[in-house]
């Protein structure tokens, strides 16, 4: 049987995501199941990500299995001149599945063609994330009740930001969704995804600023502006104070209306919205635990 | 330049009994379809010239291969450098075939990817891309999915 990765989003089907939002609800009723006993994971993070890390780690504990690996490149033999392809094909020998973040991009789908074991993309520099957007996924489903007729708004870094690119292909997917954009001029949704949705029919409208809009979303799908994605400093210092949501702004939104983040923020969100019980980036994160159990579930068919 | 000195010219790349003839190549090319196609590995006879008058290209190059035939996935990967070059299938000294190149679905090696964050800049990697668009030319990165354009497009 062929092995089965996860490495961009569009890598999977529809029935795909149903299937893993599915068996994340079954982990989150239940999360201690120990599927992965007497199995070894192995955790490369060759660029240090605590939350995205831990999360992996955790959702591997609760299965059962034993993880292996280390949390940044230092200290790995690839400060000793190890070439990433021999340490993907070193380790792939010892354990049944790799999680891994690089900083380079494509470095997941080339160590799914080295590896001999399924291989999990926990994020390729400003490529791929898929396990956060299914995480984001479930996260919509669980508070809106399903993933037709959203009206999702992504605010902030929408060009660099690769989760709210992954989410809008993968949301597109589904029944009659609606995207709003606001960004500044600099940090626009690229033309490439906008052509996209029109090529399939979805409509999406395009805002600068933050205001009555909001009004009429179902998600407010915040980003943080990263320094790092950045060629020019002075880029980002311009643009890094350009859109903060404040809980004032929040008085004629939709009940159901909830606000996503993937986290960490850095000023994005103004403190005082996290005791609006619209709030949800931190039960978001909790998501990704389940979301994660049941990734690694799929795809080493544990259930 | 009078008839004269054209049939001198003409002499100077002399006929080949059996082969191929590669023409149109832009000069400026040439040596990179000499590297992309490995001639330099060749024991057979190449006779190479380049800066000829063109009508079409302005000036163009020409590759005459004694006794070397390609199969088309093979002289399809000059197409990325040498988009009008036209093949003369030589037997007995008569052109019994005529063939255009054309863009493959797939460029292996080659082309270098855009993105200097991509894998294949930073480690040993041969380059894969997928055609999205074949005028103007798009190359997709399998590894970082990141699109090269034409006018962004450097030959290894």
């Amino acid at each position: 049987m062929k092995k089965r990765d996860l490495i961009s989003i569009t890598d999977y089907s529809k029935e795909d995501y149903l299937r893993i939002l599915e068996l994340a609800a079954d982990f989150e009723e239940n999360p201690n199941q120990r599927l992965l006993e007497g199995k070894v994971v192995a955790s490369l993070f060759f660029e240090p990500s605590t939350r995205t890390r831990l999360s992996f780690e955790t959702a591997i504990n609760r299965l059962g299995g034993r993880i292996i690996g280390f949390s940044d490149a230092g200290s790995s033999s690839v400060s000793k001149g190890e070439t990433f392809h021999d340490t993907i094909r070193m380790v792939s020998n010892y354990v049944d599945l790799i999680v891994m973040r690089h900083p380079f991009e494509g470095s997941s789908r080339y160590a799914s063609e080295v590896a001999n074991v399924p291989v999990i993309n926990a994020g390729d520099g400003a490529n791929q994330h898929p396990t956060q957007t299914l995480l984001d996924m479930y996260s919509i489903l669980k508070t809106q009740g399903s993933l037709d007729n959203i009206n999702i708004f992504m605010i902030g870094d929408l060009k660099y930001g690769r989760t709210v690119h992954s989410l809008l292909m993968a949301m597109s997917e589904f029944e009659n969704p609606t995207f709003n954009f606001i960004a500044p001029e600099e940090l626009a949704m690229p033309e490439e995804y906008k052509l996209f949705l029109k090529e399939k029919g979805i409509r999406y409208f395009e805002h600068t600023e933050i205001n009555d809009n909001i009004n009429h979303a179902d998600i407010i799908y915040m980003t943080r502006v990263q320094k790092e994605r950045f060629m020019d400093p002075i880029e980002y210092e311009k643009v890094k104070n350009v859109y903060i949501l404040r809980n004032s702004m929040l008085q004629n939104t939709k009940p159901n209306m909830r606000i996503l983040h993937p986290l960490p923020r850095i000023n994005e969100i103004h403190p005082d919205v996290d005791n609006n019980e619209k709030a949800y980036y931190f039960e978001q994160a909790r998501n990704g635990v389940f979301t994660r159990q049941a990734i690694i579930a799929h795809i080493l068919n544990l259930k | 330049m009078n008839d004269n000195f054209k049939k001198k010219l003409k002499l100077k790349v002399s006929a080949i009994n059996n082969g191929t003839v590669i023409d149109h190549i832009p000069s400026e090319n040439l040596f990179k379809v000499i590297s992309i196609l490995g001639l330099q590995k060749l024991k057979t006879q190449i006779t190479f010239g380049a800066n000829f008058e063109s009508e079409k290209l302005g000036n163009k190059a020409i590759i005459k291969l004694s006794d070397v035939f390609f199969e088309d996935d093979e002289i399809n990967k000059i197409s990325l450098i040498a988009r009008n070059a036209k093949l003369n299938i030589i037997r007995d000294y008569e052109v019994v075939e005529k063939r255009v190149v054309e863009v493959p679905d797939k460029v292996i090696g080659i082309v270098k990817c855009c993105n200097p964050k991509c894998i294949t800049n930073n480690e040993e990697i041969t380059t894969y891309f997928n055609v999205i668009s074949k005028k103007p030319l798009d190359l997709k990165c399998k590894y970082c999915e990141k699109i090269t354009h034409e006018d962004q497009m450097i030959i290894k």
